[in-house]
């Protein structure tokens, strides 16, 4: 486990992690999810003790490891650029902290094969880095985290640099890799749909603070606040303003539906792409009518981009469906997947 | 609120202790000379900013520092154009890039006073092998030891010949730093060599092109080895450097209290105009 | 704008290539319309770029021709084909503002002063730059600087084309998402032929009219989004486009069956050819749960939000479903059924079903 208490990080007089409380258990797989800047990287670095936390505490397993050195941690890093020493073998390249922490030639050798083997390495065993591709030389890196056996397991996007398939592939295998090793692992991205697809708990961060954390479809579905629903997002959802009265939502542009427990005021609506559909999908549809702007059609799916008074929405629908750009046509919304947020960003209903 | 830790200092402790002894500790010995007389016998006057007044009024002072301010900027107007325009025409890729980059530190590997004697004795009139094809196959009448045209272009060619590759190598850093896709845009957009200049490489050679001039700057405005092995300061005075003119005083006629004076006044004087340097070429990023 | 034809296509960057493994790409035969948006799809080291640089003019192909409007540029540079290309890094002039950056090509071919204003007014609109046009163009964030680029090539309005390089790696997701619409939406008002060149198949597929797949230096399919999705050609179409990709289950085939670890399915027509590795091909959105059928084991449940993800073992054979509503457990026993008009049979990769006669 690892914990976060009131842990800030400074750059000089510039605040980089504002007062961070975070409780990461061993065995689940941890997601830190936010858009380049948001402080992923640097939230990895304080629990990994590679770099200087300013005020508050961490804790592994209970321990206070605030002033451990990384060395002393017993933890893995994994980045998005192929880190693996250029001179060793790929045996060598995962036998390395082993090596370094005085385990015994024959075990050493279990560990490193039972590692490659999880990441289909063992032909390569031989070879150097340089003659890998990148999907081989990152799995290499993977399987260096594996073999040592840490108590805890940093991946920073580590599947960035590489192609779109490789990427499905390794995604896929990761939870699995480290299910039941102990250790706490950390996964840093950028992509909302690789939070969905690794399961587990999710952080969402934003400018430097954890705004969101639970289990990870919980998230997705229930957002505490509107930036967290931004962030949690891909294609990015819809939002558009609102007026409730006398418990009657109108969006400004046309179309409105019955809402409770609301005060009358202004609100802000956020409902996703693939719950605006080109048909009706239930009988409490409301209908949105806009100029189609932009349309996109990926063989499984038809996106549409319209505009609906001031606003301006996506539709996410399976199958075909024929847009005319630049003509008014008619979109499906089910008021039970909306999403209502205040003026100040909270989630009322 | 942060607390930091201070562990870091100790680290940082040789080092200031080096610099201390190094720099420090002499500094404070040539601002001490600086503003008293002596005779010799540790024996000490209090002179104040006497010395200092003296050297800035002093003709051979002034004289100097035109000289020098005229080498400096000579060189630098002739090497920082000619090592881009060098840098510029040397292979990015292929074979020939090692061959080009060991046969441009060359020069820069020789021993200061070995470049002096050497090209002393190549431009010797008759007996060197430039001073005896200028007068004897050219019929030009060169002679560095008596004329101080002469004098003053054999220093400056010498100081080029020695200094210019740094200035290419760090350009070249510069240049092969900018990746292909900058060039093909500049392709595509039907820009002409002179736009890829102005708009690409200069940008971004301007970093490097910085401590270019910094260093040329820095290193030919202190010179003394080269140039005093070359000509001693002569013919007559024609060629005497600052540095030249302070050792001259420091050590041949053993004035300590103006050397040390003319020491500081040299030092804030380098200090001031690497400063303006500095800030000048560097304004727009701040932007 | 202008049509573009690639005839007969190859290139090897070996002096004297021998067999087809030595060619990086090989033979490619394509036409492009006037004002079409097309992409080349293809993990990296399958020729895309190769193809992208001989289009583009920065590589002469070892064989073939390359028409513009009938025209063979062939052997013409860069500056000479009127092309215009987006790099994977935004390739912007430090120096200059925006607006000069924008007008650097237009000035460079010495177009009067009135026009290069109006034109960059009308690009910096459509890119919503307009506010920044006076700004120095470093200090931009990753995607203001890829708009740049982008605006540098759709400023003139003599381009024969448009190349995009892999233009959103450097993108975060949720920008490269409004990144992509504008990209679409200037191709639906300027009408430039573009060709897009990625790895990410959301990108070409949004992008794109026409995808060309490739592989190895190989064209595989060339199709609308919806033909490679439908109905792939090869089980390598099947497998990249789509996520996740088509299940590919070996089974052996006669007539309009196949059986695939013992069990019966129905195809979407009669099997041509025999011999070979013979493999079923079935979209996961096509596998379906019911009360009869083909049995399999649940072995995990993705939920990704807008629908589930299920893996499942039939016999020895891994496979994945996908489905909004009903969501099976984990470690429970199903029962499958494949929907006929989706299931194919692939010989050594390639397509070996008829389409049944509607």
């Amino acid at each position: 486990m690892i914990e976060l208490k009131d842990a800030t990080k400074w750059v000089g007089n510039v605040i980089h992690i504002k007062p961070t409380n975070l409780s990461l258990q061993t065995g689940h797989f941890n997601v830190l999810l936010g858009a380049t800047g948001s402080g992923k990287t640097s939230l990895i670095k304080m629990m990994a003790g590679l770099d200087p936390i300013a005020s508050g505490k961490v804790f592994m397993d209970g321990q206070d490891v605030t002033r451990l050195n990384t060395q002393k941690r017993q933890i893995s890093l994994v980045h998005q650029f192929f880190v693996n020493y250029p001179h060793m073998t790929v045996f060598d390249n995962i036998a390395s902290p082993l090596r370094v922490a005085g385990m015994a030639k024959s075990e050493v050798e279990g560990r490193v094969e039972e590692a490659a083997d999880l990441l289909q390495l063992r032909p390569m065993l031989h070879r150097r880095p340089h003659e890998l591709s990148g999907g081989q030389q990152q799995r290499t890196a993977l399987a260096r985290a594996i073999a040592k056996e840490s108590r805890a397991v940093f991946l920073d996007e580590p599947l960035a640099n590489l192609d779109y398939k490789l990427r499905e592939e390794l995604r896929e295998q990761l939870p699995d890799l480290f299910a039941g090793r102990g250790a706490v692992v950390v996964y840093a991205t950028s992509e909302p749909e690789e939070a969905l697809l690794l399961g587990g708990y999710t952080a969402l961060m934003e400018d430097g603070r954890v705004t969101q954390f639970g289990p990870t479809a919980d998230i997705y579905r229930n957002p505490e606040n509107i930036a967290a629903a931004r962030v949690f997002s891909d294609p990015p959802i819809n939002v558009a303003r609102i007026t409730v009265f006398g418990a009657q939502a109108a969006l400004e542009g046309g179309g409105g539906w019955a809402v409770s427990d609301m005060a009358d005021g202004d609100y802000m609506v956020a409902v996703r792409p693939h719950r605006v559909t080109p048909f009706r999908t239930s009988d409490a549809d409301v209908e949105l009518t806009g100029r189609v702007i932009v349309t996109e059609l990926s063989g499984s799916d038809s996106s549409a981009h319209f505009r609906h008074g001031s606003d301006d929405w996506v539709s996410l629908a399976a199958g075909v469906h024929p847009y005319q750009v630049g003509e008014d046509h008619s979109f499906y919304m089910n008021p039970a997947h909306c999403r209502y947020f205040g003026q100040d960003g909270k989630r009322v209903a | 609120m942060r607390t930091e830790n201070q562990k870091a200092w100790f680290f940082v402790l040789p080092v200031l202790a080096l610099v201390a002894f190094n720099a420090l500790v002499p500094m404070m010995t040539v601002v001490n000379y600086s503003v008293q007389e002596t005779f010799g016998n540790n024996q000490f006057f209090w002179e104040g900013l006497g010395w200092f007044e003296q050297i800035l009024r002093s003709d051979r002072f002034q004289a100097a520092l035109g000289r020098q301010f005229l080498f400096t900027f000579l060189i630098l107007l002739i090497e920082v154009p000619l090592g881009i325009i060098v840098a510029l025409s040397m292979p990015r890729k292929g074979v020939w890039v090692p061959v080009c980059l060991v046969l441009m530190a060359l020069p820069m590997l020789i021993p200061w006073n070995v470049v002096g004697s050497m090209w002393n004795i190549f431009t010797l009139p008759k007996i060197g092998l430039m001073g005896y094809f200028l007068n004897d196959v050219l019929g030009i009448n060169y002679d560095m030891t008596q004329q101080p045209l002469s004098a003053w272009i054999t220093v400056i060619v010498m100081d080029v010949w020695h200094w210019t590759s740094l200035v290419v190598l760090l350009c070249y850093a510069g240049l092969v730093s900018i990746p292909d896709a900058y060039y093909q845009a500049a392709k595509i957009d039907g820009a002409s060599p002179w736009s890829v200049f102005r708009y690409i490489q200069l940008p971004k050679m301007k970093t490097v092109l910085t401590i270019a001039v910094l260093l040329r700057f820095m290193d030919s405005f202190n010179i003394y080895t080269e140039p005093f092995v070359l000509t001693g300061g002569g013919p007559g005075n024609s060629t005497t450097l600052l540095s030249i003119d302070l050792v001259k005083i420091a050590l041949g006629q053993f004035d300590l209290g103006p050397a040390a004076a003319m020491s500081l006044i040299y030092f804030a004087i380098t200090l001031l105009v690497s400063w303006v340097f500095y800030t000048l070429m560097t304004k727009d990023d701040a932007q | 704008m202008a049509q573009i034809k690639l005839s007969n296509l190859r290139h090897s960057y070996m002096p004297n290539p021998q067999g087809p493994q030595d060619y990086a790409l090989k033979e490619i035969d394509v036409t492009w319309r006037d004002g079409g948006a097309y992409a080349l799809l293809g993990p990296s080291g399958c020729g895309k770029s190769t193809l992208l640089n001989i289009i583009s003019g920065l590589l002469t192909p070892s064989e073939g021709q390359i028409l513009f409007d009938d025209q063979d540029v062939t052997i013409l540079p860069p500056d000479q084909r009127n092309i215009a290309q987006v790099f994977q890094f935004p390739v912007i002039y430090d120096t200059m503002t925006v607006g000069e950056n924008l007008a650097f090509p237009l000035k460079n071919r010495g177009v009067d002063p009135a026009t290069i204003k109006r034109r960059v007014d009308e690009i910096a609109e459509m890119l919503d730059v307009t506010d920044m046009l006076d700004t120095r163009a470093s200090g931009l964030s990753p995607d203001n600087k890829q708009k740049i680029s982008m605006g540098r090539g759709l400023v003139r309005d003599d381009v024969n084309a448009v190349m995009f390089d892999e233009p959103l790696t450097v993108i975060d997701p949720h920008l490269k998402w409004k990144l992509r619409s504008k990209l679409k939406e200037l191709h639906q008002r300027v009408k430039a032929t573009m060709i897009y060149v990625t790895h990410d198949q959301t990108e070409a597929l949004t992008f794109a009219d026409e995808v060309v797949v490739m592989q190895e230096g190989e064209v595989v399919q060339i199709g609308t989004p919806v033909e490679l999705f439908e109905r792939p050609q090869h089980t390598f179409v099947g497998h990249f486009i789509g996520s996740p990709g088509m299940n590919v289950l070996p089974c052996e085939a006669k007539g309009d069956r196949a059986v695939f670890e013992g069990h019966e399915v129905m195809l979407e027509g009669p099997t041509h050819g025999d011999g070979g590795r013979t493999d079923l091909g079935i979209r996961p959105e096509y596998v379906g749960f019911g009360d009869t059928g083909i049995p399999a084991h649940v072995t995990k449940v993705s939920d990704i939000g807008r629908h589930y993800v299920v893996s499942a073992m039939v016999g020895n054979t891994a496979l994945k479903a996908v489905t909004e509503h009903q969501v099976p457990e984990p470690g429970s026993e199903v029962f499958l059924q494949f929907n006929p008009e989706q299931s194919r049979v692939y010989r050594d990769g390639w397509i070996a079903t008829e389409e049944r006669a509607q």
